[in-house]
């Protein structure tokens, strides 16, 4: 596993908000198929780094690679512009606020990328989108509008609008922080879900119960670094730095 | 005094609902340029370089701050002057068209920007490039946000578009005008041409709330 080329890789990335500075030299690299959770503060530059890896964010500095194909290409303009687009469809981004589009129904905001960018037939992506629905379980969804939809409905037509493109990596922003709890897990299932078939992912979440049941890698950012990363069992149990002991203390007993 | 006598109309009903006809072509065309204008306007003004998005705004400026019928006197009765002879009924639907499109213009301007930036984030995270994003999400989300002042706008043009009588278009108040100079009877004449006017209205009415409440689905 390790003599493959990473799927996800960052290397020594800074990113500063005006005086502000969010990521102070991150590195991070995800094998195939690995599903790696970052927690930690709000502030502490997690949802950033995944934003990053999108290009949602322009990094200061570093590099972010997928699958061998560098991101933040130093291109510019139109040559860029392209670029982007073209890695962008092998990403899959789930946003804490859905982003659904609202003017479309449900079948269309799956069925748009697919035959917009990939130049795919109308009745094949119809069938993707209907296999993708059954998969998160909304098959009775297609034509509905986002309106009609609850938060947790919503968020797993995002997930199903995002796989509809075949990415080689999901990434989830927060994707349950908006959610009423009882809603959550419903959610949670269809990522787990995607685990279990072996999905590339990098989950940014406030839920540790969560992130120690899928996550097979756990990284504790705080104040723009990676304070501290290892499998969940020992990010949980048995964490080495003062930092992350503070956090998970005021966290797991809030 | 002259008592109201509506049967004088009878014989020029005829060309009456010729004028109505016209009113409706102009406000048709003029309203599908004015709305297709207002978006590129828009669009230019927010997005385009400098060097295009000036010249707009200041083309939006100079049709927002003189009156339509300075305009359409400068386009029919001007541009000859320089070359460009436009007929009439072209005039018209041009003068009318760019003078509405500045004000859509300015109505979808402020609904661009008003869609959420997590629209943009989402299109773009799939990999819509931003020509694309504009073109599938954010326009089409700012048109129905703000379909009901741009139905204003097109109800306001139907109204307005009696001015290009004066450029000699036959349309509804041209035909009353015509009526009257032969029977020197204004009063049926203009009354039976607001009836018309406020029939055609109607119409337009029900066709924007049509498309209101299509649009109310996806709330």
């Amino acid at each position: 596993m390790s003599m493959q080329r990473p799927m996800v890789e960052v290397r020594g990335a800074r990113k500063s908000f005006g005086a502000v500075d969010v990521l102070k030299g991150i590195g991070l690299s995800v094998d195939r198929g690995q599903i790696v959770a970052i927690i930690g503060p709000s502030g502490s530059g997690k949802s950033t780094l995944l934003r990053s890896i999108n290009h949602l964010e322009t990094l200061n500095d570093g590099e972010v690679w997928l699958d061998g194909v560098q991101v933040n290409q130093p291109l510019h303009g139109q040559a860029f512009e392209r670029h982007i687009n073209r890695v962008r469809q092998q990403m899959g981004m789930v946003f804490q606020h859905f982003n659904l589009f609202p003017h479309l129904t449900v079948i269309e905001n799956i069925t748009m990328g697919p035959v917009i960018l990939k130049g795919m037939a109308k009745a094949e992506a119809r069938t993707l989108a209907l296999g993708l629905l059954s998969k998160v379980g909304l098959a009775d969804k297609i034509d509905a509008y986002p309106s009609r939809l609850s938060g947790g409905q919503k968020q797993r037509v995002a997930i199903a609008r995002a796989l509809a493109m075949q990415p080689k990596v999901m990434l989830f922003d927060e994707a349950t922080s908006a959610l009423d709890p009882e809603l959550v897990d419903e959610v949670n299932a269809v990522m787990k879900q995607l685990a279990a078939e072996h999905m590339t992912m990098l989950i940014v979440t406030h839920e540790m119960r969560f992130a120690g049941e899928v996550a097979d890698r756990v990284l504790f950012m705080d104040g723009g670094v990676v304070v501290e990363e290892g499998p969940p069992g020992e990010i949980f149990r048995t964490p080495r730095k003062e930092r992350t002991r503070t956090f998970l203390k005021k966290y797991l007993s809030a | 005094m002259q008592g109201l006598d509506f049967t004088v109309v009878a014989p020029y009903w005829d060309l009456l609902l010729i004028g109505a006809w016209w009113t409706s072509v102009l406000t048709v065309s003029a309203g599908v340029l004015s709305f297709a204008f207002g978006i590129l306007f828009a669009v230019i003004v927010l997005y385009a370089p400098a060097i295009l998005a000036y010249p707009v705004r200041a083309l939006m400026w100079v049709f927002m701050g003189t009156p339509l019928l300075l305009q359409l006197f400068l386009i029919y009765f001007g541009l000859v002057q320089v070359g460009i002879d436009i007929p009439a009924l072209a005039a018209g639907i041009i003068g009318l068209g760019l003078h509405f499109a500045v004000y859509n213009a300015d109505v979808i301007r402020a609904g661009i920007v008003a869609v959420d930036a997590g629209q943009t984030e989402g299109a773009r995270s799939i990999g819509f490039g931003k020509w694309r994003t504009l073109r599938y999400v954010v326009i089409p989300q700012a048109i129905r946000n703000t379909a009901p002042p741009i139905g204003s706008n097109l109800i306001a043009l139907l109204k307005e578009s009696s001015i290009v009588s004066v450029i000699g278009i036959a349309e509804l108040v041209h035909s009353a005008q015509l009526a009257i100079s032969e029977t020197f009877r204004p009063f049926e004449f203009y009354i039976t041409a607001a009836a018309l006017y406020y029939i055609l209205n109607l119409v337009l009415e029900a066709a924007l709330h049509r498309f209101e409440r299509h649009v109310e689905v996806s709330r």
